[in-house]
């Protein structure tokens, strides 16, 4: 029988967790211990819906509805003084609760604090673009799209980021491989010489550790170089830089006329 | 003979029937004086760019799949191959990131240790930066001269941790080493020259006219679009903002060390240029407070916390539960408490986030990485417009953007 | 008036050297390699210093070229992406031949850390490698050392040299 394996979920995972093990939680503030951030949070319940609100590491997490986020946004930028939005990614869920769960990374010069706007979306589901508040969302929004397939309304140039064009799949997702689904893994190949050279170049080697001292293909040993492809052997090869005989012109290497320095210059 | 692959050549984006008689070219991946991997599609009405496109991810190699599939200890030898020219403050930054998880607190000496490493990065990576934005402009001799300058701070890298390039010289809850015999007679040598060779520096290009008509006036950044741009480092302070994460939200010890924030209004290119400049001898400063800081640390370098961080090696070889509470670590791995973390810090480039969503595993559910250059590079696609061909190369070297950084 | 007498017999003085044609065009060849400015990654850095005042490629007649047409060696310097791949074969399809490859770091080597879905796992699948180069990121030294161990390997050759038969298409 085959092994069952978790294929939501390819990350790799401990072999071993104590069953008696809980861990802790990073304790969370009440969002009222901090002046600020308590205003923040009224400024923003005032005009929208707030689903959660807390502290964690000095920083305030806001959970809101996914369509009020432009509007948030907005408000945190041109009311509460949140200049940089200096990150903004997501977090696959997909395997526990079929969701993504967008942040936004947000930075107030003018009040020195930073703060987190979240929300839940389902997997299918598409969300607004904040670039017409935040420029930077631009480039940060298209590398979501690239990395977890979630599509951006409003967008204006909706095309992958980091990957090529024609790559498949959604690398970041927990269901992606470390080491790319079989499409990935022959890319290159099929690319620049056809997937008929599969067979020809072979599958890619994988295992780092990997080593075979009869391979000379693939492997070289030092001390016993052997030319591409030859047969083994445990000879030793001089490795000197300059042939014994010398090179016409150029002078003979002689280590003892060599200075050597006791500390560099 | 070799046969013929399946390339074909190139057009995907050129256009040769236009009705405008606008050109379309493509700079990159491959250029010399592309920084990296950048590929950017210009649109060009003569000599005038009226449309950028950057093209990025010719360096992505999956840095944040790798982190969810190694434990922590393991991340930061592949956080040293981001910014690579400045590893050490990426390791920072990271070590940093899982120790505000943890909730521990570094020993003063590895606060120092670190302080300094941080620094004198910045110097090389200034420095480095310095280089190849005068070999791009055109001034060979500064690039010799800042990497003579760059292989003393090389050495004294060296010196403590092995490697030239790659550090990984901080660990989570401190330091691994500390500082070598004789380091510190080192740095003060290093400390000593440096002033003067910055000086040799700008002799050579502040009144330079063929530095000064490329650079000034070209690339400017107002306050606002580099705030709508999410900038930080030079490329905000160039525009006049105030805001190093260093003095403002003080880690480590630079709430102790005094030194000066340089800011200009200036907004152009020769404005951050004098800058970068100013912030190098910010660093010596900051480098000449910490040396008499360190004498009077106590000799811990490593944070004491059993549950997330091995004994020292002396403790681990003599004493049996300290082996087995290694062993645990190295094989399984620490396992951070439930929560998420932003951390930001300086890095030489700007704001160097890390994000980290722990589950409770040995391994971050996710982890997001902040990268500076990441944000320099798409403001690209507004800077360029309107700016003639040849500036192009001037701006993009004036960003100081890294692949290893944007793409990661 | 001073006669000048030279015996250039017996001091082995005589002005002529003799030497094949072969030998000539290889050591022309060997002592002006001009590698093509192909930085990747990290080890681009650790190429750029080998360039650089200390480490001073150009003692070795290496001059590094912007463009693939005037340079006969290409040293991949650091991750080649599978984005990039492309990139790389048309670059050294465009080199004139006789074109020699060094492979820098163990990224280009083997994928190196990189074992993620992302990366190439070893230059060798698009291009044929003379020399591989461990580390990560080599040092400059190792960079001078493998140049001048393809300098010898040239030397050996002979000028009109057959492509060997390489693994790749």
């Amino acid at each position: 029988m085959r092994r069952y394996e978790d294929r939501k979920n390819v990350q790799a995972k401990a072999y071993y967790s104590d069953r008696f093990y809980k861990a802790p939680h990073i304790p969370r503030l009440d969002f009222k211990e901090d002046e600020v951030f308590a205003n923040d949070v009224e400024s923003i319940g005032s005009k929208f819906e707030i689903k959660k609100a807390y502290i964690e590491c000095e920083q305030l997490v806001v959970y809101i509805k996914p369509q009020d986020i432009v509007g948030v946004m907005r408000h945190l930028k041109e009311r509460l003084n949140y200049n940089f939005l200096s990150e903004l990614s997501a977090i696959d869920w997909l395997a526990k609760s079929g969701e993504f769960e967008i942040f936004y990374q947000m930075l107030s010069t003018k009040k020195r604090k930073r703060m987190r706007v979240k929300y839940f979306i389902k997997e299918k589901d598409a969300i607004p673009s904040v670039m017409e508040v935040y420029k930077s969302a631009d480039w940060a929004e298209r590398e979501m799209y690239d990395m977890f397939g979630i599509k951006i309304l409003n967008h204006h140039y909706m095309k992958r980021l980091l990957m090529p064009d024609d790559w498949h799949g959604y690398p970041l997702r927990k269901t992606y491989p470390l080491h790319g689904d079989e499409e990935a893994q022959w890319y290159e190949i099929d690319r620049i010489f056809g997937k008929e050279f599969r067979d020809v170049i072979g599958p890619e080697q994988r295992d780092s550790a990997k080593i075979v001292k009869t391979d000379t293909h693939n492997f070289s040993r030092i001390g016993h170089e052997v030319p591409f492809g030859a047969p083994y052997s445990e000879k030793p090869t001089q490795n000197d830089y300059q042939e014994e005989e010398g090179i016409p012109i150029v002078r003979k290497l002689s280590k003892k006329d060599s200075k050597i320095l006791k500390e560099r210059p | 003979m070799q046969k013929v692959n399946r390339l074909r050549p190139f057009y995907e984006n050129l256009v040769f029937e236009r009705e405008d008689n606008r050109m379309i070219v493509n700079f990159g991946p491959q250029h010399p004086s592309a920084h990296g991997q950048l590929r950017l599609i210009l649109e060009l009405d003569g000599e005038l760019v009226t449309k950028a496109i950057p093209d990025i991810g010719y360096l992505h190699r999956g840095l944040e799949k790798m982190a969810e599939n190694m434990i922590y200890n393991e991340f930061i030898t592949a956080t040293d191959r981001m910014d690579y020219i400045a590893s050490t403050s990426n390791n920072y930054g990271f070590a940093l990131a899982v120790e505000k998880l943890l909730d521990i607190e570094v020993p003063r000496r590895a606060k120092v240790i670190r302080m300094m490493l941080l620094e004198l990065s910045r110097i090389t990576s200034h420095l480095f930066w310095l280089a190849t934005h005068a070999l791009d402009v055109g001034a060979m001799t500064v690039f010799l001269y800042a990497f003579r300058e760059r292989e003393y701070a090389m050495d004294l890298f060296e010196e403590y941790c092995g490697a030239r390039l790659t550090h990984s010289a901080i660990r989570i809850g401190g330091v691994p080493l500390d500082l070598p015999k004789g380091w510190l007679e080192g740095l003060e040598k290093f400390i000593e020259n440096m002033p003067q060779n910055i000086a040799d520096y700008e002799g050579l290009l502040d009144q330079n006219r063929i530095w000064k008509m490329r650079l000034e006036e070209v690339g400017i950044i107002t306050p606002q679009m580099a705030q709508d741009w999410g900038c930080s480092g030079p490329m905000l302070r160039g525009s006049g903002v105030a805001w190093d994460i260093r003095k403002e939200e003080p880690y480590e010890l630079y709430d102790e060390v005094e030194f000066d924030v340089p800011v200009t209004d200036e907004c152009d290119s020769y404005g951050r240029y004098k800058l970068h400049m100013q912030e190098m001898r910010e660093s010596l400063k900051i480098l000449k407070q910490l040396i008499p800081m360190y004498k009077d640390t106590p000799p811990e370098i490593m944070a004491h916390a059993p549950k997330y961080i091995s004994a020292p090696k002396e403790q681990i070889m003599t004493q049996n539960y300290s082996l087995m509470q290694h062993f645990v670590l190295v094989t399984q791995g620490m396992r951070p408490p439930i929560g998420e973390v932003y951390v930001a810090t300086e890095s030489p480039k700007g704001e160097l986030g890390f994000y980290i969503n722990s589950q409770g595993d040995p391994y971050p559910y996710r982890l997001k990485l902040r990268a500076p250059s990441f944000w320099h590079t798409s403001i690209l696609q507004e800077l360029l417009v309107g700016t003639y061909l040849a500036d192009v190369v001037t701006i993009i070297g004036n960003a100081n953007i890294v692949f290893g950084e944007i793409d990661r | 008036m001073a006669q000048h007498k030279i015996n250039y017999l017996s001091e082995g003085g005589l002005p002529i050297a003799l030497t094949t044609v072969d030998k000539l065009v290889q050591w022309g060849r060997s002592n002006s390699l001009w590698p093509l400015t192909y930085g990747l990654a990290c080890c681009a850095i650790e190429m750029m210093a080998t360039g650089a005042s200390r480490y001073d490629f150009d003692r070795f007649g290496t001059i590094f070229r912007a463009s693939p047409r005037q340079s006969d060696v290409l040293i991949i310097a650091g991750t080649l992406t599978k984005k990039h791949a492309q990139f790389l074969r048309r670059l050294y399809d465009q080199m004139t031949e006789p074109k020699w490859v060094i492979s820098m770091g163990s990224c280009a080597n083997t994928g190196g850390m990189f074992n993620t879905y992302a990366t190439v796992q070893g230059a060798d699948r698009i291009i044929p490698v003379d020399i591989y180069l461990p580390g990560c990121a080599p040092r400059p030294e190792t960079l001078q050392y493998a140049l001048m161990l393809l300098q010898k390997q040239i030397r050996k050759e002979s000028a009109s040299r057959k492509l060997k038969p390489k693994r790749l298409v």
